[in-house]
């Protein structure tokens, strides 16, 4: 559908760009490409692992919003795609290095680049196949069912599955390695100069830097798209989407796989960048914590979802970080440091339960959302029933 | 143009549609009438893929459409305009007509949007505004609205004068007729028993799943029985 069809519907999205924004935008480049520079060139390795591994939770808040954003369907096991993407990547990398000959050719270091779009797929197929039997249940039972998902995919991997994922203890197994990506080695050998070294986390943070730039291309032409209407048309009331031609399962399916695709992306890239993986980096507080990135950022907002793994991923690191430096190590012994680390979870519920009742749209809203959560729910009373309850209501004389 | 023939739809254990078979000719205005729990709704549910048969047949235009899904039916130009009026609440007016067109690929739709402005003056008034905030009878003439901007080929309305007041309901029912005089084949289903036959070409009375009478519009609203039983008199 031609942009001249919903002019009305993309303008309401589509804010001009501003001077202001475009210097907001500039302020956060320079800072996204030079801190991480600057904290390398004064050999704070920890600084830069943080910006990396934001980047990883950036990219999964960006998957689980078109779930949670777009389509409004609460997943509560999305990191169980984050470890599909992850163990996928590294297991087609033992056959990628057979077929190149061995971990120390040449060519193996390729595996990376040539695994991501299958361990993509992995994360989009898995979400097709999970998806297709539980998306026609609503709100709590779906959110119930994404749970025991997720925690089935932790405990299979646990349990050694197959005899391929070495169980608890993890990949790789001992002799075994994942093979640095192609190109590490390179920047490291010539863009490092002698006070400065070009290293792994630097040389990943950038590679995440260039997928969450990807990914947030993709997904703003998603939400302009025909499939982006019929989301927002789905959200608001099904039966009237069925009606007006909407294919209820295929758009869920569709934002599903769509959102669990990203999070194969962010598995793989975390498993080569750090070079380690076991079950237990995949477990449910992951994911609840993803889920609270995208509803504090703001549900069905790119901006919003990026903040708000900046918040939940960065911030305790920072803080933790802080408190340790000389700035904060007069006003903070070591204990307190580390205690900040360990209440962060009761941080989050105080934050989460604060925010629901002051600014239930998020951080950074999308216009759309926010009118959907903050208008006077009085006027539309009207509840969203799902397609397969209008089809299914047996206790309505009035309906026959 | 549509033929039911001998439908038969569950809920559950419970047999709504006992057989009804119903015919739609082109350019007509065929009505259901009856009481609640009668079936009528369900009866358009079926054909709408909303609902799926357990026996019988659905044909139109000499297609089987009998148990496809909701957005292929759609597809295939059957329009229903649910009951209860199921707008998108916070879309704007405009959107909601834009999202009638969902399935669309020409590049007529903003002449359509006109169109359905120009049928209802109210709504252009209000095209910005959002579709929850509308009143129950503007609400009405958006479902309307937006089930035309698909260009159906038969149109179904369940309910269209449900909750109204008299002077809106008037409203809805010179557009119906409108609508019909420039070609529209409309399949009305309706309480309002002595409004629907007075616009409709033929009649369907339902009783408890099944077809109790049919015949002409005015034939039916001046037979003794249906007086009787729908119409309120003594």
């Amino acid at each position: 559908m031609g942009g001249s069809k919903m002019d009305v519907m993309t303008s309401i999205d589509s804010g001009k760009l501003s001077p202001k924004k475009i210097a907001l935008y500039v302020v956060l480049a320079l800072a996204a490409i030079g801190l991480p520079l600057y904290f390398q060139s004064v050999g704070n390795a920890f600084m830069v692992h943080i910006f990396a591994l934001v980047g990883i939770y950036i990219m999964l808040s960006l998957g689980l919003n078109i779930v949670v954003g777009y389509a409004g369907l609460l997943d509560l096991g999305y990191i169980a795609f984050y470890g599909m993407g992850a163990y996928v990547g590294v297991l087609l990398g033992y056959v990628f290095q057979g077929i190149t000959g061995g971990p120390g050719s040449a060519l193996a270091g390729f595996s990376y680049w040539f695994l991501l779009i299958p361990a993509a797929l992995a994360g989009a197929l898995t979400g097709i196949a999970l998806g297709t039997p539980v998306l026609r249940l609503r709100g709590d039972y779906l959110a119930i069912v994404t749970l025991g998902f997720g925690e089935i995919v932790r405990i299979a991997l646990t349990n050694n599955i197959g005899g391929l994922t070495n169980g608890s203890a993890g990949l790789p197994r001992v002799g075994e390695i994942i093979v640095p990506a192609a190109g590490q080695k390179w920047v490291y050998l010539n863009l490092s100069s002698a006070n400065f070294t070009f290293s792994k986390d630097l040389f990943w943070y950038f590679v995440i830097v260039a997928l969450v730039l990807l990914a947030v291309f993709v997904i703003r032409r998603l939400d302009n798209s025909r499939l982006g209407r019929a989301w927002v048309a789905m959200r608001e009331d099904e039966v009237a989407a069925a009606a007006t031609g909407v294919n209820i399962m295929q758009t869920k399916l569709w934002a599903f796989s769509l959102g669990a695709m990203w999070g194969g992306v962010a598995g793989i890239t975390y498993a080569y960048w750090v070079g380690f993986i076991s079950p237990e980096s995949f477990n449910f507080m992951e994911s609840v914590l993803v889920v609270c990135m995208v509803v504090l950022g703001g549900m069905g907002s790119i901006p919003g979802a990026a903040l708000g793994a900046v918040i939940i991923a960065g911030l305790p690191e920072i803080i933790r970080y802080l408190a340790q430096s000389p700035l904060l190590s007069g006003v903070l012994t070591a204990e307190q440091a580390s205690a900040i680390g360990d209440y962060r979870f009761l941080i989050f519920g105080g934050l989460m339960v604060v925010m629901m009742a002051l600014r239930p749209q998020g951080i950074l809203p999308s216009k759309r959302r926010a009118r959907e959560l903050t208008e006077a729910e009085a006027i539309i009373e009207e509840e969203n029933e799902s397609l397969w309850e209008a089809e299914h209501k047996h206790d309505t004389p009035h309906g026959l | 143009m549509l033929k039911v023939e001998n439908l038969h739809t569950f809920y559950g254990q419970i047999e709504a549609l006992k057989g009804i078979t119903v015919n739609v000719e082109q350019g007509e205005i065929v009505t259901l009438i009856g009481a609640n729990g009668a079936g009528k709704s369900t009866t358009l549910k079926t054909i709408s893929g909303q609902l799926t048969p357990q026996k019988g047949s659905i044909t139109f235009e000499g297609e089987d459409v009998t148990g496809l899904e909701a957005h292929v039916v759609t597809g295939k130009g059957i329009i229903q305009v649910p009951e209860g009026r199921h707008i998108f609440p916070r879309m704007s007016v405009e959107e909601n007509l834009e999202m009638g067109a969902f399935l669309r690929k020409d590049d007529e739709i903003k002449d359509d949007i006109a169109m359905v402005y120009d049928l209802f003056p109210r709504l252009k008034e209000r095209r910005l505004q959002k579709g929850g905030t509308l009143s129950g009878g503007e609400q009405q003439m958006l479902a309307t609205g937006r089930g035309l901007m698909a260009r159906p080929k038969l149109l179904m309305l369940d309910e269209p004068s449900m909750g109204l007041a008299p002077v809106i309901v008037d409203v809805i029912f010179d557009t119906i007729v409108r609508i019909n005089k420039e070609g529209m084949t409309i399949l009305l289903v309706e309480q309002n028993a002595a409004m629907a036959l007075q616009v409709a070409d033929r009649g369907y009375v339902l009783e408890t799943g099944s077809i109790a009478l049919e015949g002409g519009g005015k034939e039916l609203l001046h037979n003794e029985q249906v007086r009787k039983t729908y119409l309120g008199e003594v």
